[in-house]
């Protein structure tokens, strides 16, 4: 009998969901193992395209090693993955994509700015970070949610707050009688981490606006251009730079992105046919 | 103990200010404090005080039948809370708690415009201080009015 044929770019690998986790109401973390062979090697920020049989497929980042994929139910595959129990298989291809610069990051302050569910895709850089401790500056993470019910990671985050090596501030858009914590939005957290702008190299992911608005406040703080990274992302179908359905100006997002440096992808962000 | 010119000197939004126009920013001011939850203005009440908040955080929030109080924004050590003393027919929008125990720096708002009529340059001064904190506080509504993260996937 003729070997089976290597499986393309195109075919997912089975996965079995090995544990579930509810983040928030709308946001459930999948901890995924592949049913045969090695558990993929995934870099900080990049991407796999999770495969709900029978419903579709999505990019969803790596929120956390081996293969934690934090999902938010907003459309029929991702609600039909946030709803895998354990034992479920799902399709998994890639990982796919650039992703955060920690090399580039060391010996720099490291500031992680995130919004939402932005969250999740840049905690593999932070865990990095953490593992490499000595080799960054101070480490900053300034997050910003819709709402308290809406903050992912919330027992972490309040692990991370404990550190005395890690600096943390929370804020959210708005919040009922109760919250004792910060209201406003994230951009206000930047002045007030009193940054070295010559020496923070910052994460930045989040809804585009909120980057937008977050790169223009980082670069009233003093810092280059150069020095910002962001997660951007746009419908991806294949992900491997066939379809061109991610295309965004003169790149692909899932070959060249979704991790980019900011000048590299600043003038498109204005663009409003992009 | 620092004296109120001091601790007007070393805020962010008074930094800079000549020393005579801080003296006469410092005489109509006195230091203050409030036990958490306590209101430090009301929504309708008379803007006839502003803050610079020094220890603790305030909340600026609205109260809405069957929801609650809903905080729009929290205000940090350094930040000033209100502007309606300064425009007719000053009155506060908003209430004002503190979340904790907090320490600031009371402004006789009436005080203030009567200097800044009597002062053109103070009043000049001020308004150039106050605009771009307003600014910032306008940009950052319209961003929570933008509700960006309610259809981030």
């Amino acid at each position: 009998m003729a070997a089976l044929p290597e499986p393309g770019a195109m075919t997912p690998r089975p996965f079995r969901v090995e544990r579930r986790r509810r983040e928030t109401y709308d946001t459930w973390t999948l901890s995924l193992a592949p049913v045969q062979g090695e558990q993929p090697d995934v870099a900080p920020g990049q991407f796999t395209m999770l495969y709900a049989f029978g419903v579709g497929e999505v990019p969803i980042s790596v929120s956390g090693p081996p293969l934690l994929q934090t999902i938010r139910a907003v459309g029929p595959v991702t609600r039909a993955l946030c709803a895998s129990r354990p034992g479920t298989v799902i399709g998994v291809r890639g990982p796919y994509g650039t992703s955060w610069p920690v090399e580039e990051a060391k010996g720099r302050d490291l500031l992680i700015v995130a919004g939402g569910v932005g969250l999740p895709p840049v905690r593999p850089a932070l865990y990095h970070a953490l593992e490499h401790r000595a080799d960054y500056g101070r480490v900053i993470l300034l997050y910003g949610a819709r709402t308290p019910a809406d903050i992912v990671f919330r027992r972490e985050l309040e692990r991370w707050r404990s550190r005395m090596d890690l600096e943390v501030d929370v804020t959210v858009d708005a919040a009922a009688e109760g919250w004792l914590g910060k209201v406003g939005v994230v951009t206000t957290l930047i002045p007030r981490a009193a940054l070295d702008p010559a020496a923070t190299a910052a994460f930045v992911v989040g809804p585009e606006i909120m980057m937008r608005f977050t790169a223009r406040a980082l670069v009233d703080q003093g810092l280059s251009g150069s020095q910002i990274w962001i997660s951007t992302e746009r419908t991806m179908k294949c992900g491997v730079a066939l379809c061109g359905h991610c295309q965004f100006g003169p790149s692909l997002i899932c070959r060249d992105g979704a991790v980019y440096p900011y000048p590299a992808i600043e003038p498109y962000l204005g663009v409003r046919e992009l | 103990m620092k004296t109120l010119d001091t601790l007007l000197a070393e805020s962010p939004v008074f930094a800079g200010l000549d020393d005579a126009r801080l003296g006469l920013v410092a005489g109509c001011a006195r230091t203050t404090g409030f036990e958490a939850g306590d209101y430090l203005f009301r929504e309708g009440a008379q803007a006839d005080t502003f803050y610079l908040v020094r220890q603790g955080r305030v909340t600026i929030e609205i109260f809405v039948p069957g929801r609650g109080a809903l905080a729009i924004q929290t205000v940090d050590p350094g930040d000033v809370i209100g502007w309606s003393w300064l425009f007719p027919p000053y009155r506060w929008h908003f209430d004002a708690r503190a979340l904790d125990a907090v320490r600031a720096v009371a402004f006789d708002g009436a005080c203030l415009r009567g200097k800044c009529e009597a002062d053109h340059t103070l009043g000049y001064e001020l308004l150039g201080r106050f605009s771009p904190l307003m600014l910032e506080r306008l940009q950052a509504t319209r961003m929570q009015l933008l509700d960006v993260y309610g259809g981030a996937a």
